[in-house]
Order: C-alpha cells, then sequence, then structure tokens
C-alpha cells in the first residue's frame, strides 16, 4: 500500500483527479481553493495535460463542456460566487447529458460573502445548479482523505450516468493539512470508451451530435423524461451515508462536510456524559441518502441538523423524517464554525427534555 | 509547558525522569537561536507550529520574544489564530494588518510594526531578544521577506528552511532542495540551517521521526548546510516503550508540542 503523505484537502482534490485520469483542468482562481488550480498548473504539463487559466468563471464552464463533449475527462474548481457564474454552463451539461467534475469549496455568502469556511451552498447544489429539470450528484467529503476518494471515484461515475458530478467542500477541508493515501494512478487506455462522444470518425459513422437546443417539444420532453429515469437508477443506487453511534442513539446528528467533523466530538462528548446520542453523515448530498436516514427512525427519538448556514439540509431531513420525531437546528453563518462545546450544549439540552 | 494540549497529556504523562530530558531538549535548541529567526519552507511541512514552539519555548526561558506572523499570502491556519496562548505565555504577537479586528481580508499589506522590531534585534547587546518571523508558504510567501532582505542582513540571523518528508510534494531531495532554492532567490537571503520537522499529525510514530530524521540530515548533508535539529512530538516522548528517549540523547532532537489543531480536537 502508498504511504500516507501530508496533503491540503485542495491539493488532495486535485491530484486524485489526475490519478483518475483528468487531463483538462480550466478555472479561474478565487479564495479559498486556489491551491487547487495551482496545483493543477503545476502538475498538468508534467503528465501531458492541459491547464488553462480562463478569463472567467463562465469561459471555464463553457470549455469544459467543450473537453467534455469531445470525450476527456475534465475538471473545473470554484467557490461560491463563482459557481454561482458556472451555473449557466452546469445547465447546458446536463442538457446535453456531459460529464463532468465540479468542484465548489464553500465559503461565506450571499453576495461576495466572505473568504472563511460556509455550507451555504447546499441548495445550489442540490436543488438549483441553474434553470430547467436536472439534478446533478453531488458528493460532501469530510476528512482529506474522503476528498482524495470521491474526487477518484467521481469521475467513473460522471461517465457511468453522463451527469455532471459536484464535489461540495468547504474553506475548512480545502485549506487543512491532513495524511491521505492517494490512489493508483488509472490506465488510461483503459477508461470506458465514449462512444457518443464527438472525436472525428473519418465518415465511418453517422455524427454525434452533443446539443441541449431541443425547438420540437415532444422531443425536449422526451429526453427530460429518459434522464429523470436515469435519476432513479442514480436515486436507487448512489447514496452514500456513514452512520456513527446511531444504532441505540435517541437523539441523532445530522451533518455533512466539516460540520459533520465537529459534530462527531460533540456525539463523543455527549456519549461520555451518558446520552445516547449518534451521527448520522450524509456523504451524498444528492441522492440524500434516504434509506440509511430512515432506518434510523425506530429508535430516534430526536434530531438534531448541524450546518454552517441558516438551515438548508434541514429540509431533507425533515422529508425523511415526516414528523414523526422533532428536527431541531444549530447553525453558525458567515464564515463561523460551530464548536463541539456548542453541538454537545444542544445535545445536553434536547437529552434534558426527552427526559 | 504553555501550550500543549490536554490530548498530549493524556498519551504521554510524562515521569520526571522524562520531563528533565524535555527541559534539557528544550533549552538546548532555544539557547542555540539567534536574536533572529526566520522560518521558511513548503505550505503544510509544520512551520507555524514550529515557530509557535520556539517562541513559547524561548518566552519561557526568559528571553524577550516576538513572532511576527508574516503569511500575507494565505489567510488559514497562520500563527496569528494563536494569539492569545502566545500573550499568555508572555510572547508578542506581531500580526497582519486588518487580522486584529478577526477579519480575513487578504491584503499584501505588511504591518508597519515588523520593522522597528527588526531595527530593535540590530543594536548589538541584545542577546536576550528573540525575533521569530513565521514566513508564509513556498516562494510566493518568502516574497513579503524582501521588503526587510537590506535590514535582516545587518542582524545575527538565521533562515531555517523546515522539511517534512511526508509533505506532498517536498518528499524526495530534490524536489525540497528547488523549493528551498526557489524561497531564496525570491527573498534575496540564504538559507543558513535545516529544520527536520517530520510529522503525520496524529499518525506520527517512531517510524515517521526516523525517516523524517534521515532525510534531514541527508538534506543538510546535500545542500552543506547545519541541521540544527529535528522535532519530536512530546507526545511521543512520553511514551516508556518508544524508544524515544534515548533520542533525546542526540543534541538535535527537539521536543514540539502540537499547538496548531482543527477546530474539533
Amino acid at each position: 500500500m502508498a504511504e500516507k503523505v501530508l496533503m491540503k484537502g485542495n491539493e488532495a482534490l486535485a491530484e486524485s483527479a489526475l490519478r483518475a485520469g483528468c487531463r483538462f483542468f480550466f478555472g479561474y482562481p478565487i479564495t479559498p481553493q486556489t491551491e487547487l488550480a495551482a496545483y493543477m498548473s503545476k502538475q498538468m504539463p508534467k503528465i501531458g495535460g492541459t491547464y488553462l487559466q480562463a478569463e472567467s468563471e463562465v469561459a471555464a464552464i463553457n470549455m469544459v463542456y467543450g473537453a467534455s463533449a469531445a470525450g476527456a475527462r475534465v475538471m473545473t474548481s470554484s467557490s461560491s460566487p463563482g459557481v454561482s457564474l458556472k451555473a449557466e454552463g452546469i445547465s447546458y451539461m446536463a442538457g446535453a447529458d456531459l460529464p463532468g467534475v465540479i468542484i465548489n469549496i464553500q465559503r461565506g455568502g450571499p453576495g461576495l460573502g466572505s473568504i472563511q469556511p460556509s455550507q451555504s451552498d447546499y441548495w445550489q447544489a442540490t436543488k438549483a445548479t441553474g434553470h430547467g429539470d436536472f439534478q446533478v450528484i453531488v458528493y460532501a467529503p469530510s476528512t482529506v482523505q474522503e476528498m482524495a476518494d470521491v474526487a477518484y471515484e467521481a469521475f467513473d461515475v460522471a461517465d457511468k450516468y453522463r451527469t455532471p458530478v459536484m464535489i461540495l467542500g468547504d474553506g475548512l477541508l480545502g485549506q487543512m493539512m491532513e495524511p491521505v493515501i492517494l490512489p493508483e494512478p488509472k490506465d488510461l487506455s483503459e477508461l470506458p470508451e465514449k462512444p457518443w462522444a464527438t472525436t472525428g470518425h473519418g465518415h465511418k459513422r453517422s455524427h454525434n451530435v452533443v446539443n441541449s437546443l431541443y425547438l420540437t417539444a415532444e422531443d425536449l420532453e422526451q429526453l427530460n423524461i429518459e434522464r429523470y429515469e436515469r435519476y432513479a437508477q442514480i436515486k436507487e443506487q448512489e447514496q452514500r451515508s456513514e452512520s456513527y453511534l446511531t444504532d441505540d442513539a435517541d437523539i441523532v446528528v445530522v451533518a455533512f462536510g466539516a460540520s459533520a467533523r465537529v459534530a462527531r466530538s460533540a456525539v463523543n462528548a455527549a456519549r461520555e456524559k451518558g446520552i445516547k446520542a449518534g451521527l448520522f453523515r450524509p456523504i451524498t448530498l444528492w441522492p440524500f441518502p434516504e434509506d440509511a436516514l430512515k432506518a434510523t427512525l425506530p429508535t430516534a427519538r430526536a434530531y438534531l441538523d448541524v450546518e454552517m448556514n441558516m438551515g438548508q439540509m434541514i429540509e431533507d431531513v425533515r422529508l425523511v423524517v415526516e414528523g414523526k420525531a422533532p428536527v431541531e437546528f444549530l447553525g453558525r453563518a458567515g464564515g463561523m464554525v460551530p464548536t463541539p462545546e456548542e453541538v454537545l450544549d444542544k445535545i445536553e439540552a434536547m437529552a434534558a427534555s426527552l427526559a | 509547558m504553555p501550550g500543549i494540549s490536554n490530548k498530549n497529556k493524556h498519551i504521554s504523562s510524562p515521569g520526571d525522569e522524562t520531563q528533565e530530558s524535555l527541559r534539557e531538549g528544550k533549552a538546548r535548541i532555544v539557547e542555540s537561536l539567534k536574536p533572529l529567526t526566520l522560518v521558511v519552507g513548503h505550505y503544510g511541512v509544520g512551520k507555524t507550529n514550529l515557530a509557535l514552539n520556539l517562541a513559547l519555548d524561548s518566552a519561557a526561558a526568559g528571553y524577550d520574544t516576538t513572532l511576527v506572523d508574516l503569511d500575507i499570502v494565505n489567510p488559514y491556519f497562520r500563527s496569528t489564530e494563536y494569539r492569545r496562548v502566545l500573550e499568555e505565555a508572555g510572547v508578542r504577537v506581531i500580526a497582519p494588518v486588518f487580522s486584529e479586528a478577526g477579519s480575513s481580508l487578504d491584503v499584501p499589506s505588511l504591518t508597519g510594526a515588523i520593522a522597528p522590531a527588526i531595527q530593535a534585534i540590530q543594536r548589538p547587546s541584545n542577546n536576550q531578544q528573540r525575533l521569530i518571523l513565521d514566513v508564509g508558504g513556498d516562494d510566493e510567501g518568502a516574497k513579503a521577506l524582501g521588503r526587510f532582505t537590506s535590514r535582516i542582513a545587518e542582524c545575527d540571523y538565521d533562515m531555517l528552511y523546515v522539511v517534512n518528508p511526508r509533505r506532498n510534494l517536498t518528499q524526495t531531495l530534490d524536489e525540497a532542495r528547488e523549493l528551498m532554492e526557489a524561497i531564496e532567490a525570491r527573498c534575496g537571503l540564504s538559507v543558513t540551517a535545516i529544520v527536520g520537522n517530520a510529522h503525520l499529525q496524529e499518525f506520527t510514530d517512531e517510524d515517521v521521526i526516523e525517516q523524517g530524521r534521515t532525510f534531514a540530515e541527508a538534506f543538510a548533508r546535500i545542500t552543506n548546510k547545519p541541521l540544527i535539529c529535528y522535532t519530536v512530538p512530546i507526545s511521543l516522548v512520553g511514551q516508556k516503550d518508544s524508544g524515544l528517549c534515548p533520542a533525546l540523547g542526540p543534541e538535535h532532537a527537539y521536543p514540539v508540542a502540537r499547538v496548531v489543531k482543527t477546530t474539533w480536537e
């Protein structure tokens, strides 16, 4: 097995993408994701890939569209305001059924906000990444190792379902340093064929067309229906989550990404005080891991949703819990990170009211 | 020792003998410091944790100590965040502009307090002072040093290049040397000594330390610079069976606390 090395979250995303066969990166600098682009700019030329700093985020995402249409494994990265600028291009990719990996290392918002970590783009990532009926698969890693793991896998998943995949990190995970074991580099010649790609054919077959414009309503509706059949498949096969000490938990804390790290410390502290607390951590935000969260319903007496925003994922939690137990919220916004003590206080207060 | 974490205390609870060798190990390094110490290296090799330890240990040894956070490139995980711990231990902190009010505004602007602090060191007869500059990562971070090159050159100083072979992109001697030369070119000063700071956070064990020591020694040899020390986490020093207690014997071992931490630790 490869040895553990220290990496920043942003670097791990970049290195893992390279090892997954990503050979094109288009982006535009923005804090706190800039190390990712900087890493790509240093490493991509060494392996014969293309790193290009575009004139804007809008240009970058359209370059991603082009490279993907030509069959390449391609990535772009940004932080919150920059991802808003990419929204139109992501919608075009979804409409043209193009795979690609988009990284969002979130910062405080709305607007220009701050450069401190936040999770306030949950809705944007899972509900409204752009205009039109579409979803993107969203991963929410919570360690640098998991950032490396999902970045490696994201390209396969994107190709399999022909859909954009987003990795939703935050300024804390992007900047922090942790030991990581990197995956083995993939052999490019062994990547799956893309018979739909516009790669040139020497008049040996009919043209492939990559397009999101359909002026016949019946055709466009049919494409939407087929796409949603694929989404149903994704919902069935791609839900991922971690359940930590939830089997006998009275209070289930639900948190993703960096706030799940804080929540885990609080859950451990609560257990030391004799409170039966557990952590449910979605790893995919879309598809939301409904099935695994549902499995906690028979035992859980209350839920605590912890996020670095004003309350976004809590709506998905409530949809699963369906009023069978109270769902409370603890959030910090604007770049603030909740402390384990804050979360523990809330768990203790909830435990007291259950008693 | 200020800044030592509860976690470390749990793991180690060092006995009297260990405490004594810890003190000796620290004293040896602190005494060998020059009035001005510049800490440079790759992002994430542990420069800030080293600078914090040097500052805390210098203050504890009775030196009039100032720590300058010169990282104006990357406003995350820098020494200013540990201001309270430092000030409680008697270390004066010079922080980047705007960080005083808790802002993360990352403007490339240097505070006016740095130049006078260096000037104060220039005076002879000031061997009771220790000024430590925690410089930003890579050659980009070292650029800010260039502003002070001529002043620094008039001081009795060391520029310490920190190496950690478990840090991605500086894992080979060549990679580490390439970056060191880029840093020197960017700030116009030469590295005067090497510090081995091998660690893998909580996964740091004897093997990591031993690998790091060998790497630091080899690096010092090929760059023809002295190895001032290699760090050993205090939590490992305390473990009787770890075999690292004897490692404190060699003059180069520097026992350090893990001061830099995440929110959830």
